[in-house]
């Protein structure tokens, strides 16, 4: 099993989603995040007092596969999620040690 | 006379009823009660809600209930304070300095009671009226030490402030003081209240001293939607402030309601035009504070200008008021939070000053004074050395009176809030409450 964790401009919730239903990725975790990379931030004035702000609102969505759906996974979420403008996100993934559905007790790949 | 008569019978409202009342040949007009009452509503809507959502929507979140509370408290304790002392010292006798005390605990406000000072409303109209004008200039001061002022030291402050800088300079122009006597023309409060406020504002900064993280951290408003709320009542309650300092329904009140409206109009399009130019984009915030820059700065004028001369006071406010926060605050180095000096003080002083260039004698034609008061392009240079003289006068006392105050309230209770109680915000640290 593997987790995959993507950051991704808000926006593009919506088509990562269907992107990931379709292949048959049934749950996520979204949570709204803030952070920087190579977009860095913008700059706010406000009666000519100038702040820069760093750090840019992003998605962060985590999704556990199945490792051998994880190239699938990878492909479609990289496809759905990219505009080609600077800003994109990045996606990340780890090994699952262990996965459990509390309500049934199914353990890994069948609790995902 | 009339007031020594009432004072000797002063549960006889009956009996004043049936007395010949207006020796002064005073009467009360239905149409001028009927006005100056809504324009009273109006100018108490400027203070809450329209102040306090203005400068609440520019502070930090976690300050946003604290700033509401010092409109709030403006509000009802200057109201008392008013009606026990401050309306009287202001608004009675013919002194040069200050008033009397014969409206103490507004003895004598009877039914049928008259000011000479607005001779067809009720006395207690014209008593509530001037008592809005009051609250928001002491509410407006708070703007520049918001996010740090103690909530005590600020109840403190609104009393000796209202008592000794307020009272006396509001007695002075409006209430048979030296500067009227002068000739001082100010319609509705370009020294007394926005020079007045600006001033004590900026003196208040530099006692206070900067907020913690100035010109280091991210102090960007919280929610600006509320600050495009609060101008929209402001300007909507300047007709109130402006018109109704004609003191009646007539023409006058008419025209610096036109004026007032269009100058508010020409400031905020100005700032925004010359915020687009230098710095890229047209800001929500440049074209609010456009907007009360020009309201300001019309205040003194409105009521002896035209309409468009309303629109050219209206563009010269964008502009100067523009600089002041952007480029002469930088340059002084000052902490203003809210720009009260920028746009008030600033707004203020240039409102005066143009109240004398551009003053029209025929708006304030009256049967004593046929041919008004005419400003310097009516070839009445005397009116600018007038105007220069009301501003140095109040720019003084304000400035020293109100250092005196701060120094005097901080051997009572500190000034300022604790350091932690300032990063966890002023709304957990003095009122126990915080918006979720």
């Amino acid at each position: 099993m593997k987790l995959v964790i993507a950051v991704i401009k808000p926006f593009k919730l919506d088509e990562v989603r269907d992107a990931l239903t379709r292949i048959g990725i049934h749950g996520m975790t979204v949570s709204e995040v803030k952070g920087y990379g190579r977009q860095k931030g913008h700059t706010e004035i406000y009666r000519g007092a100038e702040y820069a702000v760093n750090f840019l609102p992003k998605l962060r969505l985590e999704v556990a596969v199945a490792s051998e759906q994880l190239d699938q996974v990878m492909e479609q979420l990289q496809a759905a999620a990219r505009t080609g403008q600077i800003g994109d996100g990045k996606i990340f993934v780890t090994p699952i040690e262990q996965a459990v559905r509390i309500r049934t007790g199914e353990t890994d790949v069948d609790a995902l | 006379m009339k007031q020594a008569f009432l004072r000797l019978a002063p549960a006889a409202i009956i009996i004043a009823a049936t007395t010949p009342a207006f020796a002064q040949g005073s009467k009360i007009d239905a149409a001028d009660t009927a006005w100056m009452i809504g324009a009273t509503g109006l100018v108490l809507m400027m203070t809450i809600p329209g102040l306090a959502l203005f400068y609440a929507g520019m502070v930090r979140k976690k300050n946003v209930l604290a700033t509401m509370a010092q409109s709030l408290a403006a509000t009802f304790l200057i109201s008392i304070v008013w009606a026990v002392i401050g309306y009287t010292l202001a608004f009675t006798g013919e002194g040069a300095f200050i008033g009397t005390l014969d409206r103490i605990f507004l003895n004598g406000v009877t039914l049928d009671a008259v000011s000479p000072l607005a001779k067809t409303i009720p006395e207690s109209l014209f008593m509530i009226y001037q008592m809005t004008f009051a609250i928001i200039t002491v509410a407006l001061v708070a703007g520049a030490v918001a996010d740090r002022l103690r909530f005590a030291a600020f109840l403190l402050f609104c009393v000796f402030w209202l008592l000794l800088v307020y009272v006396p300079v509001a007695h002075w122009v409006w209430g048979g003081g030296f500067l009227g006597t002068y000739g001082l023309i100010d319609f509705a409060g370009g020294t007394v209240v926005h020079l007045n406020a600006g001033v004590a504002g900026l003196v208040a900064a530099y006692v206070l001293g900067a907020r913690r993280g100035y010109g280091s951290d991210n102090l960007a408003p919280y929610d600006l939607t509320l600050a495009v709320i609060g101008t929209g009542l402001l300007w909507v309650g300047w007709f109130g402030f402006n018109g109704g300092s004609a003191l009646g329904a007539n023409s006058r009140a008419a025209m610096a309601i036109v004026s007032t409206h269009l100058a508010a109009s020409a400031g905020a399009f100005t700032w925004m035009a010359l915020e687009w130019w230098t710095r890229g984009k047209p800001s929500v915030l440049g074209m609010v504070s456009g907007a009360i820059a020009g309201l300001g700065t019309i205040t003194p004028a409105s009521g002896f200008v035209l309409p468009m001369q309303g629109l050219l006071i209206g563009i010269i406010a964008g502009a100067i008021c523009f600089w002041a926060c952007t480029w002469l605050k930088r340059k002084i180095g000052y902490d203003d939070s809210l720009d009260v000096f920028g746009v008030h003080g600033i707004g203020g002083f240039t409102g005066t000053l143009l109240a004398g260039v551009f003053a029209v004698g025929a708006l304030s034609a009256s049967p004593e004074t046929p041919g008004g008061i005419p400003g310097l392009l009516e070839g009445n240079p005397h009116q600018v050395v007038a105007q220069l003289y009301g501003i140095a006068v109040t720019l003084v006392w304000s400035g020293a009176v109100t250092f005196v105050i701060l120094k005097v309230i901080s051997a009572l209770v500190p000034l300022r809030v604790k350091q932690e109680d300032e990063v966890m915000g002023l709304d957990v640290s003095q009122h126990g409450e915080a918006i979720q």
